[in-house]
């Protein structure tokens, strides 16, 4: 099992407030990692650092290293365009674009590929098989993004990142706005991804992490508790925190 | 009690009242006065260039070219401007933002006269000296057909760069509505789908929020479409036909107010069919425009 | 692999439009900076005692001042706010206060918004023809009613607005302590939103103090104080400017005209500074 990412010591920061201490990680390729956590424990300022999605905010500060196949992605050589090509991101509420089905997919295509009108088509097609919603949309593909219900939304928006070629998809509660069925067709598309991507979910729902992951790591009040298989974290927790979080007692 | 709660209902209704009456009273008024030229010359006033008082000729066709091309140039010259100043201005850190879009807003708060004698004394001055000199020495745009060689400052251009300051605050100040309206986790998606800050701008935010954006610019139509003493001081205040951006022509709130005092019977009347022209016009760009803001308002409640 | 796109090219045009964008605003700011100190540097050459004291005179006669023009706008803008507060405030409240007819609230709203766009020289073409020709002649008071009729939309909807932002809660503890509906209104609601309508009123005088337009369809001009306010041409600053600096070949009466423009400014730039600062401290407050 190869390690594809790896957090080395990262610290972060909102002006002054610091959030995350000493975050240690090590993310396996091709595997679903989970991150659970009471709210404002840190997990998703953790995942926002894997694509420097952060540096939007003037205030908001990060020190350590984040090793993706061994290159530090913090290091400002690094282009933020093209690592954010190689790591996806999906959001806690679906963002369709205002613009077509067909036009949200291909638009992260034409911003980084050179492709012939056909070629983008089938990458169109592609991405959206393999976010198992062609069936759904493909005599629609011309109306409006916005027009889809909740869970259609959320899976367009899963094609839209897995047509730009990533490695890395990063999910943030991506199935907190969204009704139980739709939540449940999300996790069986999770376990196809898996098979292409190396894939990183926060989630606040326990089940769901027990569910879909392979790995788990359990945030409390910006460190990182513990880590492990999840199946181990959820039967035996070795942390007491943990235990008392998985079982209910707080959060 | 119970009576002084209806009395006052009904005082407060009658008062809102008054902006409907006022409102069909421009329309009926402007008609009744200007009833003595549609009856003599009927709709061909509208597309008749003549403007003789000593004949008694009237036309309205060179004051609709003034007011449409000034209006034109200044919306081309302050609508890139206002929308780049606006995302400079939402970009900036939160103070600096703030001083920036007050010091935009003060643009606003100076009254249009100020405007007109500094375009007077200083704008056509220097459009003379340097600025067309240029166009046409440097740039060789005589060529062009609307471009002359023949310039003393004054006319539709001049007129035009005035008008594109005047209006750049209001469309800028809705362009900064606009670009703070958009939710930050669409736009952090197009961040993250890999896209630069102007390509955010332009595919995203653009699209999303196209409907202020349309209503940015006709609010900022209708303001350039009625300017009064700004254009009277620098248009050159010629009731003939323009041939080009150079040309002394007149807008129709130009003529009113530099022909009102003289004019008498005829040209009076006259006087009231172009204000009848510009109300319709100011009144459907008017309609638009609070027609896509609404809608944009609309969608900032939901946001919410 | 697919052949990707190189990204030079496109961070160049971020680039290309980020410097665009601080060009933008430096031109936005710089022309109102340039603008205020041209009315400043040919202004202040103008000022003297007896430029304030002395009344205008007529072309090519030494001496004369800006006194009974600014008397006379003061005349006529006090006048509008007369005629126009108190009537645009009761607006205001109903559209704010009164849901029972919806539709029609809209069409209000509406038409107060499109009125506000409408140029103001038709405002002074309108009020020529309703207050100057039924009177017979040109007056002050013609001219306070157009100002009114041009604060009056303005002030509705700020009145709406400022309404709008007091809870509800407040009227509804109001309305249950067994005061009427009208009492709540006026003593509750409007005295919260108090500093909120006074602004949009300052706010709108300072807007309609420099209008000139619709000023030479109702006061015109005259060089005599103005104490026939409602019968004669009235004089004001906005006329007296736009006189002096077009229709005079007299460099000493260019300069008067400076010297007006840089009171009306400054006037102008006051009220709207101060007001906006007074705003942003209640908004910081709540």
């Amino acid at each position: 099992m190869a390690i594809k990412i790896e957090a080395r010591n990262i610290n972060f920061f909102y002006g002054a407030h610091q959030a995350l201490f000493d975050n240690d990680l090590q993310i396996a390729e091709k595997m679903i990692t989970a991150v659970i956590g009471p709210s404002g424990c840190g997990k998703s300022t953790h995942l926002r650092i894997y694509n420097r999605i952060f540096e939007l905010y003037r205030e908001q500060r990060v020190e350590g290293e984040l090793l993706i196949d061994g290159q530090n992605i913090l290091s400002p050589n690094v282009d933020v365009l093209e690592l954010r090509r190689k790591v996806g991101m999906i959001f806690q509420r679906p963002t369709p674009f205002p613009m077509s089905v067909f036009d949200n997919v291909a638009y992260p295509l034409k911003l980084h590929f050179k492709l012939s009108k056909n070629e983008t088509a089938e990458r169109v097609e592609q991405a959206l098989r393999g976010a198992s919603i062609w069936d759904e949309v493909k005599d629609k593909l011309k109306s409006s993004g916005l027009a889809l219900s909740g869970g259609q939304q959320q899976r367009l928006c899963i094609a839209r990142a897995i047509a730009a070629e990533p490695e890395v998809l990063l999910m943030d509660e991506p199935t907190s706005a969204i009704d139980p069925v739709a939540t449940l067709k999300i996790e069986e598309l999770m376990e196809e991804l898996k098979k292409k991507f190396t894939v990183m979910i926060v989630t606040h729902n326990m089940q769901q992490a027990a569910r879909i992951s392979d790995f788990t790591a359990f945030f409390f009040e910006g460190k990182i508790i513990e880590f492990g298989e999840t199946q181990q974290i959820f039967t035996n927790p070795r942390n007491p925190k943990t235990e008392e979080y998985i079982t209910g007692r707080f959060g | 009690m119970f009576k002084v709660d209806t009395a006052f209902k009904w005082l407060c209704l009658g008062c809102a009242g008054i902006i409907g009456v006022l409102m069909m009273g421009f329309f009926i008024q402007l008609f009744m006065s200007s009833m003595e030229i549609w009856n003599e010359f009927g709709l061909g006033f509208i597309v008749s260039s003549e403007w003789n008082p000593v004949t008694n000729k009237y036309g309205a066709l060179p004051s609709i070219i003034g007011t449409l091309s000034t209006t034109v140039i200044a919306l081309i010259i302050a609508l890139p401007l206002a929308f780049c100043a606006a995302l400079f201005i939402v970009d900036a850190r939160p103070q600096m933002g703030n001083i920036l879009g007050q010091a935009v807003d003060l643009l606003a708060a100076i009254p249009s006269v100020i405007y007109g004698m500094w375009g007077l004394f200083v704008l056509a001055p220097i459009m003379q000296d340097y600025i067309q000199p240029f166009m046409v020495d440097k740039l060789r745009m005589d060529k062009l057909p609307w471009v002359s060689d023949e310039f003393n400052g004054f006319g539709i251009l001049t007129a035009g760069l005035i008008l594109s300051i005047m209006i750049l605050p209001y469309i800028c100040a809705i362009m900064r509505d606009v670009f703070q309206m958009t939710p930050a986790m669409l736009k952090e998606s197009a961040y993250g789908a890999g896209c630069t800050r102007w390509e955010t701008t332009k595919d995203i935010v653009l699209k999303y929020g196209i409907r202020g954006i349309l209503g940015g610019v006709f609010v900022g139509l209708g303001r350039a479409l009625g300017e009064t003493m700004a254009v009277l001081f620098v248009i050159g205040n010629m009731m003939g036909m323009p041939d080009n951006i150079f040309s002394g022509a007149t807008t129709i709130s130009a003529t009113l107010a530099g022909n009102f005092p003289e004019a008498d019977g005829m040209q009076r009347s006259a006087l009231f069919a172009l204000g009848l022209i510009l109300l319709a016009m100011s009144f459907a760009i008017q309609v638009f425009a609070q027609y896509y803001l609404h809608a944009t308002s609309a969608k900032r409640g939901e946001a919410r | 692999m697919t052949k990707t796109r190189s990204i030079l090219p496109r961070k160049l045009k971020d680039l290309a439009i980020r410097l665009f964008s601080g060009a933008a605003v430096m031109i936005a700011v710089g022309m109102m900076l340039w603008i205020i100190f041209t009315v400043v540097h040919y202004g202040y050459k103008a000022m003297s005692v007896s430029f304030f004291t002395n009344p205008s005179r007529p072309y090519g006669i030494a001496n004369g001042g800006i006194a009974n023009a600014l008397l006379g706008t003061v005349f006529i803008t006090l006048g509008a706010a007369i005629i126009a507060v108190p009537p645009a405030i009761c607006a205001g409240i109903y559209l704010s206060e009164y849901k029972d007819h919806k539709k029609l609230v809209n069409i209000l709203r509406f038409s107060a918004n499109v009125m506000m766009g409408l140029p103001s020289v038709l405002v002074g073409l309108f009020t020529y023809i309703i207050i100057v020709i039924p009177s017979g002649n040109f007056s002050g008071f013609s001219a306070s009613i157009a100002l009114g009729i041009i604060m009056f939309p303005v002030i509705m909807r700020t009145t709406e607005d400022m309404l709008a932002m007091v809870p509800y809660a407040l009227r509804e503890s109001a309305l249950a302590l067994g005061m009427t509906r009208t009492r709540t209104t006026l003593r509750i609601v409007c005295l919260s939103a108090k500093k909120g309508l006074i602004t949009g009123v300052l706010l709108s005088l300072s807007r309609v103090s420099g209008e000139t337009a619709p000023l030479l369809f109702t006061a015109m001009f005259a060089d005599s104080w103005p104490f026939d306010f409602f019968s004669s041409p009235t004089a004001n600053m906005p006329v007296l400017i736009t006189e002096y600096a077009t229709n005079s070949p007299f460099a000493a009466m260019h300069q008067a005209g400076w010297g007006a423009a840089l009171v009306v400014t400054a006037l102008v730039l006051i009220v709207n500074l101060s007001t906006r600062i007074i705003f942003r401290e209640k908004k910081h407050g709540h």
